[in-house]
């Protein structure tokens, strides 16, 4: 198995910039997400990983070698493809085989193998039958199965989830995340659904306009975005910003909005001018008491929690409260924030200012 | 009652529709039928008027056709002696004695050689260029390819005083080399286009996921895209065979003796010793077996080949 490390890549293609100086590292046994919109280079640069472009410049090392010019073949990598790929014109078995005999393995251990992995996923019935006719799951499981029996150094996979329906989805990702506890292997998975990258990743990098936009365990992610577009992105609802005109001096434990004081965690880092105060919906409480008051915009039910969306001075709030509490629209009501899970970011260039809470999380190089 | 169905055409209109395609085999097959009855006619019920359906069927035509005959004396019958085989009798009928093979069996073979071999060069050559087209970073990719079908545009008759100039210099003039070259170069155009559609509708993933598999770009190439390019390949591999096997105006301009085709040599069977419709009837027949055989043997591919893409699986 192997660690994974990416420094400075890039891709053009012709003029338009596809990834710009990427750098992140994956550890060995890591189940790696990459994260971000369509378009953002997530699939290019998993495809720069797996060989299948050749990057414009910047490295690619693979268990320390270098191997960003070496061809797909020759870098022991399994993909899975968002659409499967498996070969039509041969059944799933032969699939399943087809990466062991180009290794030239004898005949009877490739049969031992290939019965090893349909025990593993269940699919020892249907070895014998075209991939034609298989449902979406089945397809899913065999090209798994192409991708494990071969016991490659990674496992690459771009969207593997994206073609199933959302019932079985689920179950899906469950299924791949257990095999991933069996068998450790560093595992390199991209997507577009961000509740997908926190429930199975190990990490997540965020990328946006070919650029990483934050790396870290996803809880980490979560509570101290690197800048707007990560706290925008991950949780839904997304993360509240709160505008403001406003000056911020370094160690400073408070930020006047509205001339109202609130309390923040000690800035590190000062800033002047477009200020946004962010902080998550789950960590706003009505209280009664509050300064800072909202007008009710509307209430949307989730079961055990709603959604409460206000107005305020500065721009429409999302809430997440208890499902009890009996809100209706038009009601004024006093919004206090948690001091400790708020992140100031500037407007500006959209990046989180440094403090003593999210100091630990970012690595700015 | 049967149930309605809004997609099962009814009873009526199955009625029109096979009648349509009953009338419109019996106008395409009649030339053909008369043809294969006209190669086993004698050469007097072959332009008896009015038309004869219903005839002694004789092999005559085939004798004429393979065999090349001399007007005997008959003394010389006298000195032949009686006909030994049932070809010699045939012929003896007219007071005539076979003098020995006709060239219509080499020019068969001619035709075998320079159909087949130009349709594995045009196929060869248009399904590497296709991918290519379809699979690499080409410059001026889609002006290649126009030109590549611009030189389809024009009758190949209208470049034929050029191509004998240079067939002369190059001495490939009634030469099967240069028949084999001259038809890949048209067949190409066709099948470089054909063949890059078919292949464009192939996933590139698929190799994408043989080269992660540890194979090489031209094992992926064999392995996974050719199998899937079949039926396109076959489709483009009789249109190919079947210009290249019907070709008449190149090959009676270009070839003349050791390399003359089928076709410009059945016409001259007019011409010796009156108008032998039977044998030039029997010529005909032969001729179309070949092609006749191959497109039967690929008619599942060609069914699958034509419809291609049409739906989208």
């Amino acid at each position: 198995m192997a660690q994974i490390k990416i420094k400075n890549l890039r891709k053009d293609f012709g003029t338009f910039n596809a990834v710009k100086s990427s750098t992140f590292t994956i550890e060995d046994g890591e189940f790696f997400m990459l994260l971000g919109p369509s378009g953002c280079g997530k699939t290019t640069t998993l495809r720069m990983m797996a060989g299948l472009e050749l990057p414009t410049s910047g490295e690619i090392y693979i268990d320390g070698e270098e191997v960003g010019q070496k061809p797909a073949s020759k870098r022991d990598i399994a993909f899975v493809f968002q659409l499967f790929a498996l070969y039509p014109h041969m059944n799933v078995g032969k699939n399943i085989s087809y990466p062991l005999l180009s290794q030239g393995m004898p005949r009877d251990q490739v049969k031992k193998r290939v019965a090893e992995v349909a025990e593993i996923l269940g699919i020892t019935d249907i070895l014998k039958r075209p991939v034609g006719g298989l449902s979406g799951g089945d397809r899913q499981r065999v090209a798994l199965g192409r991708a494990i029996v071969r016991e490659p150094k990674a496992f690459f996979m771009d969207e593997p989830l994206g073609a199933l329906d959302a019932e079985f989805r689920e179950h899906m990702s469950e299924e791949l995340r257990a095999l991933h506890n069996r068998m450790g292997a560093t595992t390199v998975y991209v997507t577009h659904d961000q509740l997908e990258a926190m429930q199975m990743g190990d990490k997540i990098v965020v990328m946006n306009h070919g650029s990483v936009e934050q790396f870290g365990k996803p809880q980490e992610i979560y509570d101290w975005p690197a800048t707007m577009f990560v706290a925008n992105f991950l949780g839904s609802p997304s993360m509240n910003f709160l505008r403001f005109e406003g000056m911020l001096g370094t160690n400073k434990s408070s930020v006047e909005m509205n001339s109202i004081d609130f309390k923040i965690p000690t800035t590190l880092e000062g800033a002047k001018g477009k200020l946004a105060l962010g902080i998550r919906p789950e960590h706003i409480k009505f209280s009664d008491k509050a300064q800072y008051r909202g007008e009710v915009l509307a209430t949307e039910y989730l079961g055990t929690t709603q959604i409460v969306t206000l107005t305020t001075p500065n721009g429409d709030v999302k809430v997440r409260t208890d499902a009890s509490g009996k809100i209706k629209t038009g009601e004024k009501i006093g919004l206090s924030f948690d001091p400790r899970t708020v992140t100031i970011f500037n407007a500006e260039n959209g990046k989180a200012l440094l403090s003593n809470a999210n100091q630990g999380v970012f690595n700015r190089g | 009652m049967s149930s309605y169905s809004i997609t099962e055409p009814s009873k009526r209109q199955k009625w029109v529709a096979g009648s349509l395609v009953i009338f419109y085999a019996v106008v395409t097959l009649m030339p053909l039928l008369w043809i294969i009855a006209t190669g086993f006619k004698s050469p007097s019920d072959a332009i008896a008027y009015p038309p004869k359906v219903v005839f002694q069927p004789t092999l005559e035509g085939y004798v004429n056709l393979f065999t090349t005959r001399t007007r005997a004396t008959p003394e010389m019958l006298v000195q032949a002696g009686e006909p030994k085989t049932w070809y010699d009798r045939i012929v003896r009928q007219y007071d005539m004695v076979i003098a020995g093979p006709s060239r219509y069996g080499e020019r068969f073979l001619n035709s075998v050689i320079i159909g087949f071999g130009s349709t594995f060069f045009a196929i060869v050559l248009g399904t590497a260029a296709a991918y290519a087209f379809s699979r690499f970073r080409v410059p001026l990719k889609d002006d290649l390819l126009f030109f590549i079908l611009s030189t389809r545009m024009m009758p190949p008759i209208a470049v034929a005083i050029p191509i004998f100039l240079m067939f002369r210099q190059l001495g490939l003039n009634d030469t099967h080399a240069g028949m084999i070259l001259l038809y890949t170069a048209i067949n190409l155009s066709l099948s470089i286009w054909l063949i890059h559609g078919f292949i464009n509708e192939i996933p590139i993933e698929y190799e994408e996921a043989a080269l992660l598999d540890g194979y090489t770009r031209f094992q992926a190439f064999y392995k996974v895209v050719l199998p899937q390019a079949t039926t396109g390949i076959a489709s483009t591999a009789i249109f190919c065979l079947i210009f290249a096997w019907n070709e008449y105006a190149l090959a009676a301009l270009l070839t003349s003796g050791t390399a003359q085709t089928a076709p410009p040599f059945i016409p001259t069977i007019i011409g010796t010793g009156g108008q032998d419709w039977p044998a030039v009837a029997a010529g005909a027949t032969i001729f179309l077996l070949p092609v006749m055989i191959f497109t039967i043997l690929l008619r599942k591919h060609l069914l699958r080949g034509i419809t291609f893409g049409a739906v989208r699986k």
